[in-house]
């Protein structure tokens, strides 16, 4: 049996100082760049279709305020504000599908 | 009718019945490049051994125009046989049949050979090819799963239990060979998934095919839920009989024990591993130096590689290997490997096989990611897995043993019954690079030349600690030994472990961190 060969590639991990070359696997190279959490920033939890947008934009909300409507898994999620701010951007449409972490809405 | 007639109606019942689907049907099997069940019986079992069971079982379902229907064997081939002379049982889902679906009856018939197989203590094999539930038997097919996965959690640790995927495995039932030991796939026949790519595109709108989402690829490089993986069914089922080959046949019994045979020369321990603890090597060319033929049986091998683990033979006495792998991202714990390592572990110590762990890493791997998929809960398995098992436990320290690192790997700490290093190995809280940075920091930043100061306070920290002799004169390690003494030590080890007896507190079960 031998099934070792194309998913990984030569490289070089630096742990504690020392540099250790080494075969990287595919894995480890895609492995997603952490992206800090932003309120303002309200994105899709779940691939889904927007059933409803029940704010405009220059509208002022509260965090808590039910922003829209998504789709998703059968369900027809409510979702909030999750900090007060003003509705700077809607970047989505009713009937629309969205995939996940989708920037629907962007507050200010 | 005298006897005479009797008996071939009960040849010409058998011959409509070994049919299974009927010609059409195994044409199209054949057509997609797979064996039909019973064919893949016979080339997996000893010649003329296999005895069928339950070919006559009926369905019983009635709803749905189903009370019209006659499923030969229900879907599904059961009985006893032999591999390399030694009992086995299996069952085989005939895809012919209704695309092998699962009802009440097919479910029974595989419960029934379970209850068999554990009984009598020996090995049960299942080979999974099955469209999923009989929708048409509703909550009876619900049923019949979960009847399998009960029977699978009671078998384990006690017999092995060994799934082999050929063809679709998608819902409920890849919770079977989720729950067994081995998982063997094969490449563009086996498909296991949860909910498949029509689900997935209704549901989530993402599209992938069937191949990229469970494939046999999918299962043995990334998921993990597959420990060998095949270019066909026939070396499949070459690689189940090496397996058989080299485990015990329950949980009372010892391994098969083999003809002892030394390596092979062309495995030069001295030459394999640079002194460099920085430089790269694969580690399964040191087993193959210390194993009986070099022949070195690995599992998992695609998933996880930066720790190797599998089994192999010293003085014909089979033992299960523990390695990390400076080859691949530097042999790093992180979580794949953690789990890779705890789960072979428990095997091992359930099963009898004496465990021998190598050496030779950096720590666990840094990162948001890894810290995010919970490094410390899969981590913390490789700690439990070592402290927990009794079988004769070996660890060999090749050369850099850092940090956590150090403790998880088979340490003293965790009683590992002998600890050898070889004169290259390291022990310490993290490389010299690392500490010299932390305790020096200040001499180093004021030093006229700091990059000077730093390459003497990193030689002084190596001439000081990257060595064998201060673990050993703690008595941590029990003997620095060159590299070529390395099997010998091992098979002395397990030699003088043979009654080994060390107790537990009693209780139920502890709670792993799952």
């Amino acid at each position: 049996m031998n099934n070792s060969g194309n998913n990984k590639e030569r490289g070089i991990i630096r742990l504690w100082d020392a540099d250790y070359p080494t075969m990287l696997t595919k894995k480890f190279l895609n492995r997603k760049p952490y992206v800090p959490q932003n309120e303002k920033i309200i994105l899709s939890f779940m691939p889904g279709t927007v059933q409803k947008i029940m704010v405009t934009e220059g509208q002022s909300v509260k965090r808590g305020d039910a922003l829209l409507i998504l789709e998703s898994m059968k369900m027809m999620n409510r979702v909030r504000a999750q900090s007060d701010g003003v509705i700077k951007k809607i970047n989505i449409k009713e009937g629309e599908s969205i995939p996940k972490n989708h920037p629907m809405i962007e507050l200010e | 009718m005298d006897l005479k007639d009797k008996i071939l109606e009960l040849q010409r019942r058998r011959e409509i019945a070994a049919k299974g689907g009927g010609d059409k049907a195994i044409e199209k099997q054949l057509s997609m490049g797979k064996l039909t069940a019973r064919d893949r019986i016979n080339a997996l079992l000893d010649p003329d051994s296999f005895h069928e069971y339950d070919l006559f079982v009926q369905h019983d379902a009635k709803d749905f125009g189903m009370d019209k229907k006659e499923l030969h064997g229900d879907g599904v081939i059961v009985g006893t046989g032999t591999i390399n002379g030694r009992p086995i049982s299996i069952f085989a889902q005939d895809f012919t049949v209704v695309g092998g679906s699962l009802g009440r009856m097919h479910a029974g018939k595989i419960t029934k050979i379970m209850d068999h197989a554990l009984k009598m203590r020996m090995p049960l094999i299942g080979i999974n090819d099955s469209g999923g539930a009989r929708i048409q038997e509703g909550v009876n097919s619900l049923a019949g799963y979960g009847e399998i996965f009960f029977r699978n959690t009671l078998a384990s640790g006690v017999i092995p239990q060994i799934s082999v995927i050929l063809g679709p495995c998608a819902g409920g039932a890849v919770y079977s060979p989720a729950l067994t030991d081995w998982v063997f796939v094969v490449d563009k026949i086996s498909k296991m998934f949860i909910t498949g790519p029509e689900v997935i595109k209704s549901v989530l709108g993402e599209e992938i095919s069937q191949e990229e989402l469970g494939g046999a690829r999918v299962h043995a490089e990334i998921t993990g839920n597959a420990h060998f993986f095949a270019h066909s069914e026939q070396e499949c089922f070459e690689q189940i009989k090496k397996l058989l080959s080299l485990i015990p046949w329950n949980n009372e019994e010892k391994a098969p024990r083999a003809v002892p045979k030394p390596p092979k020369a062309e495995y030069d321990i001295e030459k394999i591993v640079p002194v460099d603890p920085k430089e790269p090597y694969d580690v399964r060319d040191v087993i193959k130096a210390i194993v009986d033929d070099s022949d070195f049986f690995e599992v998992q091998e695609l998933w996880a590689a930066n720790a190797v683990i599998g089994f192999g033979r010293i003085n014909g006495e089979t033992v299960g290997f523990v390695a990390n792998q400076p080859l691949v991202l530097a042999g790093v714990l992180d979580v794949d490997s953690s789990d890779k390592i705890a789960r072979f572990i428990r095997y091992c110590d359930a099963f009898n096989i004496p465990i021998v762990t190598l050496v030779d890493l950096p720590g666990y791997l840094p990162g948001i990611d890894q810290e995010h998929m919970g490094v410390i809960r899969h981590g913390a398995k490789i700690l439990y897995s070592y402290s927990e098992a009794t079988v004769p436990k070996i660890t060999i320290i090749l050369r850099k043993a850092y940090g956590g690192g150090y403790i998880a790997m088979g340490s003293r700490h965790l009683r590992s019954d002998f600890v050898f290093a070889w004169p290259t190995a390291e022990i310490a809280v993290m490389g010299p690079e690392g500490a010299a940075n932390i305790i020096f920091k200040k001499e180093i930043s004021e030093a006229p030349d700091p990059e000077a100061m730093r390459r003497e306070k990193v030689k002084e920290y190596t001439e000081k600690f990257a060595n064998p002799f201060v673990a050993a004169s703690k008595g941590y390690i029990d003997s620095v030994i060159a590299p070529f003494e390395t099997r010998k030590y091992i098979a002395h080890a397990i030699e003088v472990s043979v009654n080994k007896d060390a107790g537990l507190p009693r209780k139920k079960h502890g709670i792993p961190p799952f």
